[in-house]
């Protein structure tokens, strides 16, 4: 039954492998992709889409950790919960309308766009970080002063590596969502590789509609992947040997 | 202050659209509960499934809302429902499978051994263990994924109305193309507004679906 279940699933899959090359022949996609002329274009809104995710992703994990990591000291720590409470609200408001607001504030073009992926993707980063920070074991920090480390070490040696798991998981979600977020930009004139999904949509131009809808969810799942082989680099192999 | 006369001054069709969006969402859960939950219970009893189930809800969480209209469209096309509300109800049914599918997993995993024992020597069959042991001490566990597919539904909601679902994302989409910002912010304060009230009401559900025992226990552990 089960091994029937499991041929089922791979022949499925093969299925749907092969009814996926018929489409893409049939709506043109391949001979789009081939056109000299179209084919510098589609590259050019590529490379528009991911220097929008990297640079509002490099200013995001800076900002995130950094907040997560002040929030968790003891000056600020009487701060996190409202903190806690004030990212959790902020992350119900759809991606779509932090983007509008950016634009009815900055205009269109590619610096709102980058500006509203950036407050977007620190909320995840900023609550994993601080919610991972909180969870280190209290026993491991008085071993780390035990031994007379300074805050500062305490810190770097002790409390990140604890929390690296958590603050991945955060960074992941955060890219997916950018990825994701980036290709409703084109909607405020950034540009990307929604500019084809949304062009498609509204011409009914299926070829050029999945010219921007494959790269876009390739993207996101080599992201996902990425973000996986991240965390065997920087998570402590102690850590990953006791999961 | 003038947004709030744009609001007041289209009440009518603001309660149009919120109608609309509050619908789409309401469909694509309602469709989407049972699917998850049965197949959350399903992996909980064939562990082989589990990693391949959870992955696979994964990657369908992983693909860009947008491009997952797009993908869809040429193939609902076939069927003449590339557009409209069929293909963002869809879409919303497969978002929501990973919090439900994993929620309910671990809940039910979660159930302390040592009770099934004890309805099983009370002489509970399968059935009757899951109907009056597992799921009853899951239920909160299962209302707060639910809770996550809800408020992520709501935002993904609003881009739908690109591919003409309507909902409160027209007021978006319709003040970015006409320069309007009274009209950008009314949809976006709307949507985070409605985002906001199912959260929380979806917390207070959550609260009145723990068992009576499950309570007690809380407050003899504080």
């Amino acid at each position: 039954m089960i091994r029937l279940l499991i041929k089922l699933y791979r022949i499925s899959i093969a299925v749907i492998i092969l009814i996926a090359g018929v489409t893409f022949e049939r709506t043109g996609l391949i001979e789009l992709l081939s056109d000299p002329y179209e084919y510098p274009v589609i590259m050019e809104l590529f490379m528009q889409h991911l220097y929008m995710v990297t640079l509002s992703m490099t200013f995001a994990t800076v900002i995130g950790i950094t907040a997560g990591v002040l929030l968790t000291r003891k000056r600020f720590r009487r701060y996190a919960g409202i903190c806690m409470y004030i990212i959790g609200l902020g992350q119900t408001i759809p991606s779509l309308a932090v983007l509008a607001l950016a634009m009815s504030f900055l205009g269109i073009g590619t610096k709102p766009a980058v500006f509203a992926l950036t407050i977007y993707s620190i909320l995840p980063i900023a609550r994993n970080t601080l919610a991972g920070i909180t969870a280190v074991p209290p026993e491991l920090i008085e071993a780390g002063k035990g031994m007379g480390m300074p805050p500062i070490k305490i810190l770097m040696e002790v409390e990140i590596p604890n929390a690296m798991k958590v603050i991945l998981t955060g960074f992941r979600v955060a890219l997916i969502i950018n990825i994701g977020t980036a290709a409703l930009a084109y909607v405020i004139g950034a540009g990307g590789l929604g500019d084809l999904i949304f062009t498609g949509i509204s011409l009914m131009q299926t070829d050029k509609l999945l010219a921007g809808a494959i790269p876009v969810t390739l993207l996101a799942l080599f992201a996902d992947f990425l973000s996986e082989l991240l965390g065997i680099v920087l998570i402590s192999r102690g850590l990953r040997l006791s999961d | 202050m003038s947004t709030l006369q744009f609001i007041v001054d289209n009440f009518n069709e603001v309660m149009y659209l919120s109608w609309e969006h509050i619908w789409i969402v309401g469909v694509a859960l309602l469709i989407a509960t049972p699917i998850g939950v049965i197949l959350g219970i399903i992996i909980t009893k064939h562990e082989q499934f589990a990693s391949r189930v959870l992955n696979g809800a994964n990657i369908l969480m992983t693909v860009p809302s947008i491009a997952l209209f797009g993908l869809m469209l040429p193939v609902l096309a076939i069927v003449n429902m590339g557009l409209g509300k069929v293909p963002a109800v869809i879409a919303l049914i497969l978002y929501s499978q990973l919090p439900i599918i994993r929620n309910t997993y671990t809940a039910i995993k979660n159930v302390p051994p040592s009770l099934v024992d004890a309805g099983r020597g009370m002489g509970m069959d399968k059935w009757k263990l899951l109907r009056e042991l597992e799921i009853p001490l899951a239920i909160p566990v299962i209302i707060a994924g639910l809770r996550t597919a809800a408020v992520m539904n709501i935002g993904i909601a609003a881009i739908a109305t690109y591919i003409g679902a309507g909902g409160l994302g027209v007021y978006i989409q319709q003040g970015i193309a006409r320069v309007y910002p009274e009209m950008i912010l009314s949809g976006a304060i709307l949507v985070s507004l409605l985002a906001i009230v199912v959260d929380g009401g979806m917390a207070i559900l959550e609260r009145f679906a723990t068992p009576e025992g499950i309570k007690v226990q809380r407050k003899l552990a504080r």
